[in-house]
């Protein structure tokens, strides 16, 4: 089994940053610590170690290292932290020195969450909570993600489950003892109100948004024609990522996308820029086509452009730049009017990109679905919404146990018996 | 190795016992049924009924390795009705009242005319054993001291281990009403230290037909047509009886609850579970009290008998209020008793201790089958009958058991759940219990399991005939419905559908509810010469094919794990990760595959990881 391996990843997000978390889990991360900062820690306290190659003796970091024999962490196995000094290059550096190192590889995605899980130290539902919790870089996606760990998605699917349960109780008792009296007669109307209604139910969380929408952030397109201050716009309110923003020069004829948080709430910034400047007419036919996708995929398009001749997109906002001197677009009906130079209005602009977060992305105190959640979630709307055709008790028996091992594959099981257990417990069957 | 009297002995001759013994001796081993009496062989103790919801089922798949007990109650039937003719045919359960004597004459005729086979009168006091650690089973001794060996023994001795009946305040040891309870092999079984369980049963009072106001009740005639429980009865042969509805009232009820303190069930002093399905009178006055009655069906006992079975007052009330209560009811104001109702409680084998073939684990060659693994009913202990027999004779053969699976029979889900949940209550088959239940109709038993029962060898040359013209005719009427026809043909034919121009096969165009297979002579002109309940089969088989289609997915899963064995000796408290809850069944059902093990009540799809992850890197 790949189980044998130790591995290695980043668990604080890309960097740079101030603090590069680092983890090693299995068999090796203990010899590893070793190899990087001498000797071992107590186990479970922050120490502070030189971290030195072990072929060359160069010095790699100062680093807050711990130490956490397994079992009883959270992958289930040994397992090592580096807090890093956040820059790309400290980070790079450990990266080649761990993968060197014998038995140990670089992790594939989820594979700490999977190993958690594997070795018993949650269940799926956890599982997954907590892999978002671990890539989360916000404060609101930090709250989304410990709400799924601490149960409230899995109350919600328990609760699901427990009336598609008692329906198809009820469709069983039809079935199985109808014919033995002692079962209401005619309940096939009421049966599809239930199941329309516990319908609506789930297809108000598939209507939320997803929680990649929330790991991922807010996507906003910064849209306009060639010095229309874009660029300038974009600096600004990327400021704080300098070393990102200043990768932007050097790659203009690609999609430049910029992670910011503004109060724990993640967005990302694009500049379609690169895109419409390009001279020559393959490479502006192709940055058109990428500006529209772009364009298609965001969740809020900023145009700087003349007013009322922006892209077709739901949430535009016409935007007046430059209104510290004479604005290259004036607008009538402009949502704000600002100045990227000094800064006038961008503290509005940026009040207003956080309260449209309310109706983006998925209230922090209620669950969002992941893509494989919302796919069986989906199935179990599918079922619920065929019941409405059926009239034959036995395709709508069909199609809620397919309801029900969508929403085991959500948590856990339901065994026939647990159907049984609410056929019985609800009616009294006569013989 | 010692040269046994015979390959298999069957003890009990009850429906499990008489199917095990029969299906043993088809498959060509020397086999031995005992039993108390030879004239208590094929006995039907309780219901007069074959057949049901679920029951039905069971029964046409037993009859499909050519068991007995579908021609046994075709031979006997005096009442023929298809539950839930008005729903889904999946879900149709052939039922019939069967004569007791006509019955029980007609297992005697089959089994006297049974190669192989050999009837032993007499109490079966205790196992013998023999090997290093006395885990083979070697025969048995008899209570006048004989001895009789064998490489296989199976058990289908019924209520028979540990039974106690209770009546109001009285109280009685035995199975049945007048007979022996096999309390000596109770005890040596117990002292093997299998786990034990105990449950309880009950059966309702018999009343003369004579005293009861027929023409007060409304009836319940046999139904139309001429389906029989076995394909091979080519019609009904007996005389046609009406069974009668009445119900009981506040009355009645009253008449009960004033009885409750005198129950044996309410007073303590059984404890053991009943089922939750068919409760006890008293029981369901006591959980639904807010019913103003409960529907209760008046089933003559047999042609030559005035005996009635008035099925859904089981109880174990005191004489006087039984004969009260019946006496509440409409038709019944006259009524008398001639036995009153009882309830029995009984020692069972925790199933789980049984592996897929109901052999106990512990043990070398030794099979359980019927109410001792705590079901109920005639079907559920035929069936078991069936598998006990068939794996006894498969392994005298040195063959492999069939590979049933919840996807191809109710038999295997049977099984399933007994040895890997247990039983709580007296287990009896639903069509519930079957998630693949679109495909395992009582209707196509014959297509799913004959096939499986020609390779093993235990189809008679009369079926194996009978058989092989009906997969020729079906093969070709499946041939016939691959034709493509276009929706102006169809509509030219007279059929209404939508004038798209679509073209699709004849299996496709069926499986629109208005379309139906006899309407395609047009198409199909051979078709003529096959049977109902063929055209049936296939016309279903489209109706359903893109349900079954959906489910593909899934039988791919259940066969991929069926396919990773866990061995018996796996150690769950190793594993990391599962609860004790988990262990503790695990333990006790000790699945043989990963899917087994999935449906293991309470084990998570995260434990069947670490399940597989442990089995996997003892393998490794």
């Amino acid at each position: 089994m790949a189980a044998q391996d130790t591995i290695f990843a980043l668990s604080s997000g890309q960097p740079p940053a101030a603090i590069a978390v680092m983890r090693i889990s299995g068999t090796q991360a203990g010899a590893a610590l070793q190899a990087l900062g001498g000797s071992l820690p107590a186990p479970r306290q922050a120490s502070l170690r030189q971290l030195v190659h072990p072929e060359t003796g160069a010095t790699l970091d100062h680093a807050l290292v711990l130490w956490f024999p397994g079992p009883d962490t959270a992958t289930g196995e040994d397992l090592a932290e580096l807090h890093l000094h956040g820059g790309r290059a400290v980070v790079r550096a450990v990266e080649t020195c761990l993968a060197d190192m014998h038995g140990l590889r670089a992790a594939i995605a989820g594979e700490f969450t999977r190993r958690a899980f594997l070795n018993g130290r949650m269940d799926l539902a956890e599982a997954e909570g907590l892999g978002d919790l671990l890539t989360a870089e916000s404060e609101l996606q930090r709250q989304a993600a410990m709400s799924a760990l601490s149960g409230r998605f899995s109350q919600a699917i328990e609760s699901w489950r427990e009336d598609i349960l008692k329906l198809s109780a009820r469709v069983e008792a039809e079935l199985d003892f109808s014919d033995e009296d002692d079962v209401a007669a005619g309940a096939l109307d009421a049966l599809k109100v239930e199941a329309s209604t516990m319908r609506s139910a789930i297809d108000a969380v598939l209507d939320q948004p997803s929680a990649e929408k929330l790991k991922e952030g807010i996507r906003v397109v910064l849209a306009g024609p060639p010095n229309s201050g874009k660029s300038t716009l974009i600096n600004r309110l990327t400021e704080k990522e300098a070393a990102i923003v200043s990768d932007i020069a050097g790659t203009t004829r690609d999609i430049i996308e910029v992670p910011v948080a503004f109060q724990g709430i993640p967005f990302v910034f694009t500049d379609t820029a690169g895109l419409r400047d390009a001279e020559g007419d393959a490479i502006e036919k192709i940055g058109i086509e990428r500006a529209r996708t772009v364009i298609g995929e965001a969740d809020i398009v900023l145009w700087l452009g003349a007013e009322g001749e922006g892209p077709q997109h739901p949430m535009l906002w016409e935007i007046e730049a430059q209104v510290d001197g004479t604005p290259p677009y004036a607008k009538s009906g402009a949502d704000i009017r600002l100045s990227a130079r000094t800064g006038e209005n961008l503290d509005r602009l940026i009040a207003k990109l956080v309260s449209s977060a309310s109706v983006l992305l998925p209230p922090p105190d209620s669950f969002a679905v992941n893509q494989r959640q919302r796919m069986h979630l989906l199935n179990v709307s599918t079922a619920l919404t065929s019941i409405a055709e059926l009239e034959d008790y036995l395709l709508i028996g069909e199609e809620l146990r397919l309801a029900r091992a969508a929403l085991d594959g959500l948590l856990g099981s339901t065994h026939t018996e647990d159907m049984l257990d609410a056929l019985f417990g609800r009616f009294c069957i006569g013989k | 190795m010692e040269k046994h009297d015979f390959d298999i002995i069957v003890i009990g001759g009850g429906h499990a016992g008489c199917e095990a013994a029969a299906v043993a001796a088809r498959m060509g081993c020397r086999t031995a049924l005992v039993s108390f009496t030879r004239d208590s062989i094929g006995a039907m103790s309780c219901n007069p009924a074959i057949g049901g919801l679920g029951k039905g089922h069971l029964v046409r798949e037993v009859d499909a390795f050519d068991g007995l007990i579908a021609r046994a109650a075709d031979a006997a039937a005096i009442h023929y009705r298809m539950l839930n003719q008005s729903k889904g045919s999946a879900v149709q359960g052939p039922r019939v009242q069967a004569d007791r004597n006509l019955y029980k004459a007609a297992i005697h005729h089959m089994l006297d005319a049974q190669d192989n086979l050999t009837i032993v009168e007499g109490e079966v006091a205790a196992l013998r054993f023999t090997g290093d650690s006395s885990r083979q089973v070697s025969g048995v001794i008899l209570a006048d001291g004989s001895e009789i060996s064998a490489s296989a023994v199976i058990l289908a001795t019924g209520t028979f281990l540990g039974g106690k009946l209770y009546r109001g305040e009285e109280r009685m040891v035995g199975g049945r009403t007048g007979e022996n309870a096999a309390t000596l092999l109770a005890e040596q079984l117990r002292d093997a230290d299998l786990p034990m369980a105990r449950l309880k049963t009950g059966t309702p009072p018999r009343i003369d037909g004579r005293t009861i106001n027929w023409a007060a009740l409304e009836e319940q005639p046999s139904d139309d047509g001429d389906w029989t429980m076995s394909p091979l009865t080519p019609h009904r042969s007996i005389p046609q009886i009406f069974c009668a509805i009445t119900r009981t009232n506040a009355e009645a009820h009253n008449i009960i609850r004033s009885g409750l303190d005198r129950s044996p069930l309410f007073s303590g002093a059984i404890d053991a579970e009943g089922p939750r399905y068919c409760p006890s009178i008293e029981d369901k006055i006591f959980r639904f009290g807010d019913r103003d009655g409960h529907q209760v069906f008046l089933e003559p006992e047999g042609l030559d008998t005035h005996l009635v079975y008035p099925n859904g007052i089981s109880t174990s009330l005191p004489t006087d209020i039984q004969v009260a209560m019946v006496r509440a009811m409409q038709g019944m104001e006259n009524a008398e008793i001639v036995v009153p109702g009882y309830a029995v409680e009984y020692d069972h084998i925790d199933p789980r201790a049984l592996d897929r073939n109901l052999a106990i684990r512990e043990f070398e060659g030794l099979y359980c089958a019927g109410q001792i693994n705590g079901t109920t009913g005639y079907e559920e202990a035929a069936a078991q009958g069936l598998i006990a027999g068939m794996a006894a004779a498969c392994a005298i053969h040195g063959r492999d058991t069939p590979r049933l699976d919840r996807a191809n029979s109710y038999l295997a889900v049977m099984v399933d759940d007994l040895t890997l949940q247990g039983v709580t209550e007296p287990y009896r088959m639903l069509t519930a219990r079957a998630e693949y239940r679109l495909r395992l109709r009582a209707n196509n038993a014959s297509s799913r399991l004959t096939g499986i029962g020609m390779e093993l060898g235990c189809i008679g040359a009369d079926r194996r005939d009978w058989f092989a013209a009906r997969e020729s005719s079906k093969a070709e009427i499946m041939h016939g419905l691959s034709r493509q026809i276009a929706s102006d043909k169809m509509i030219e034919a007279g059929f209404s559908v939508k004038a798209d121009g679509a073209k699709q096969s004849l299996f496709d165009w069926l499986r629109f509810p208005n379309i139906a297979l006899k309407d395609m002579q047009p198409f199909l002109p051979l078709m003529g010469d096959a049977s109902d309940d063929l055209l049936v089969e296939i016309e279903e088989d489209a109706r359903y094919a893109p349900y079954l289609v959906r489910q593909d997915a899934e039988m791919r899963d259940l066969r991929a794990n069926e396919q990773i064995e866990l061995g018996d000796h796996i150690n769950y408290r190793a594993i990391t990760g599962l609860s004790n809850e988990m262990v503790e069944r695990l333990e006790k059902a000790r699945p043989e595959t990963l899917s087994a093990a999935g449906r293991v009540r309470g084990v998570t799809p995260a434990a069947l990881v670490a399940i597989m992850v442990h089995v996997k890197r003892l393998a490794a």
